[in-house]
């Protein structure tokens, strides 16, 4: 044969195909194949075991009768509201002050940045002996003579969400003013002479300048938090282990339950395919305003 | 002094109102920007630092203290007791041997699944940035719009993948686990850097005959440290501090440290015994926060690459 001549297509640049065939495998069997096979057996009544039995959509009618499904999902909502508003908020407060040529600037930054690296379980596990109210600052509070204090998020029901979130941005908020006092040192230092000789206000300057300037970042960031509610499951798991009762469930945690306690797969794949779909919600808007919109211009 | 002062002062608000502003601005150390700028954040710092400071002083006192006292307060007589406890005999059911054996399976994964996932992510992004072959940006692309779908779409496929290998529930399906999953974002960040250096490099190289392993162990490997750096420290702390792939993949003899500190923590058996529980959560956080004072800088630059592009 004349292969020996002409080599075939296939084995121009072998190497370089070889050192990519993990990323092609992964690319196409996880997450293409995983995918695409957990979305068909969410249609399934499969339960200890994988099986193609179809019952159309009976797991996602069930799914969203089931009330731990829906405190799960309102709980999301709510510590996604949370997170989006005050890490942004507080993010870019302490990324503006850090941003006014401070001392001890790394000290700071060092200071704000250090809960990041550290696991959702050991932020889990701290704040919730912070907020044992035995122990934590409910009894320190009532030791110092308030003795009708109350705080003890974690053991009341409809509050049990929010002390969650108050770890959950202890934790986080530092990466998004990092990510923020990078933006604001990418916009121009003539833009702050020219606003100063204008005798614009330092907060109208923010406001109306550097903001609408920095909305790359404010969108990465967006994106970044987004990503990040959809997946909270172990800071829940260490804090409150769901509880009191299913207060403070969220999507993640049913998933993991159902698939691997509850012996209800198709339970689980259901839910699974649910949080992919408020992924795809967030993401693909902003894919195509960030990548479609390049295109065209 | 005030009085021998004031007038002084006077004259050169005069002189700057007539001339202009001259010489090196006036510093008001305690201006009343400066008192809220400083004071607003040293409060901030104080609350960042409050559960740091508050889990060390638990974990040195005793359970009569605590119980007596208060979190905030620092420990009359100081014990390391707690940290011995939690380290060698602290009881995830039926074990008791402390978090020591999590510590261990905790490096046993971490160590493999850095110097894996590393590897095939810096390859790959080689040669997606030098050596482009039709359809490797296809791949490229699915592998980074992959890295949004949530954990638990893919979880269950690959416990089955696992389970057919032969390998569930192992400390090698784990490490696996975690090179794919550190997959896109470390070859996002290689792709880039290798982009980003001089093409007359790789051309000269060429010409030069060095094939595709010969540029990338003699040339790209050394010119690239500062990048495998920022790669190392992002996976060291995002595995380190894994639980889901932890609790998933593996058995409870195998379990790493994170789950494990949650078994003893949250066990529902026994007394709480809260100083041995904040020394084992300090040692726990211990290895990545130590990676994260060291790097310094480079954490910063290593999450913010991480962030920012992906």
């Amino acid at each position: 044969m004349s292969s020996s001549k002409r080599p075939s297509k296939l084995f121009r640049n072998l190497n370089a195909k070889v050192a990519s065939i993990p990323m092609i495998l992964t690319a196409l069997v996880v997450f293409v194949g995983g995918t695409a096979w957990t979305v068909l057996y969410s249609f399934t009544n499969s339960k200890l075991l994988p099986r193609l039995n179809f019952v159309g959509l009976d797991q996602y009618h069930r799914l969203w009768s089931t009330s731990r499904w829906l405190v799960s999902i309102e709980n999301l909502l709510i510590y996604g509201a949370i997170s989006l508003v005050f890490s942004l908020v507080i993010g870019f407060l302490l990324a503006a002050l850090l941003d006014q040529k401070i001392r001890f600037e790394d000290t700071f930054r060092t200071i704000f940045l250090y809960p990041f690296a550290l696991s959702f379980i050991v932020t889990g596990l701290v704040w919730q002996w912070l907020l044992n109210p035995d122990f934590g600052v409910q009894r320190v509070v009532r030791d110092l003579g308030w003795t009708s204090f109350s705080f003890d998020p974690l053991y009341n029901s409809s509050l049990v969400i929010y002390g969650i979130s108050i770890a959950a941005l202890w934790q986080g908020t530092g990466l998004i003013m990092c990510l923020m006092l990078a933006g604001l040192r990418g916009i121009d230092e003539d833009i702050w002479k020219a606003a100063r000789v204008d005798g614009i206000p330092m907060w109208k300057t923010y406001l109306f300048i550097v903001i609408p300037m920095m909305r790359p970042v404010f969108i990465t960031t967006l994106v970044i938090i987004a990503a990040g509610i959809v997946k909270v499951y172990d800071l829940v798991v260490a804090q409150t282990s769901g509880g009191p009762g299913i207060a403070s469930e969220v999507p993640a945690k049913y998933v993991y339950d159902y698939m691997f306690f509850a012996q209800n797969l198709g339970q689980g794949f259901a839910a699974s395919t649910m949080m992919l779909l408020s992924v795809v919600i967030v993401i693909v808007p902003w894919a195509y305003l960030e990548f479609g919109g390049k295109k065209r211009g | 002094m005030a009085d021998g002062a004031s007038p002084s002062t006077g004259a050169q608000a005069l002189k700057r109102n007539a001339a202009g502003p001259s010489g090196p601005k006036p510093r008001h150390v305690l201006s009343r920007r400066n008192i809220f700028l400083y004071g607003t954040l040293i409060v901030v710092a104080l609350y960042y630092l409050l559960p740091l400071y508050v889990m060390i002083v638990t974990s040195l006192k005793g359970m009569p203290e605590i119980r007596l006292g208060n979190i905030f307060s620092p420990p009359v007589e100081i014990t390391f007791e707690p940290w011995v406890k939690a380290w060698a005999t602290a009881c995830t059911g039926l074990n008791c041997d402390g978090l020591s054996r999590g510590f261990w399976n905790s490096v046993r994964i971490t160590v493999p699944s850095v110097i894996l996932s590393i590897a095939i992510a810096s390859v790959n992004g080689y040669a997606l940035a030098n050596w482009r072959f039709k359809g490797a940006d296809t791949f490229f692309i699915i592998l980074i719009v992959g890295a949004f779908i949530p954990y638990q779409v893919m979880i269950y496929p690959i416990v089955i993948i696992l389970r057919e290998i032969g390998i569930y529930g192992t400390l090698t399906g784990l490490v696996i686990v975690h090179s794919i999953f550190g997959m896109p974002i470390l070859t996002l960040l290689f792709r880039n850097y290798f982009t980003s250096m001089p093409e007359e490099l790789f051309r000269a190289a060429r010409v030069d005959g060095a094939g595709f392993w010969g540029i990338y162990l003699r040339i790209m490997l050394p010119m690239s440290l500062p990048i495998f750096v920022v790669a190392i420290i992002l996976q060291v702390t995002g595995i380190w501090n894994d639980f889901l792939f932890g609790v998933v993949y593996t058995r409870p003899d195998t379990y790493p440290m994170t789950v494990q500190l949650n078994n003893i923590v949250n066990s529902v058996q026994g007394v709480k015994e809260y100083n041995v529980n904040m020394a084992a959560t300090i040692l726990t956080g211990l290895v990545p926060l130590i990676v994260y004072f060291v790097s310094g800088k480079l954490f910063v630059r290593g999450i913010a690459a991480g962030a920012v592009k992906g």
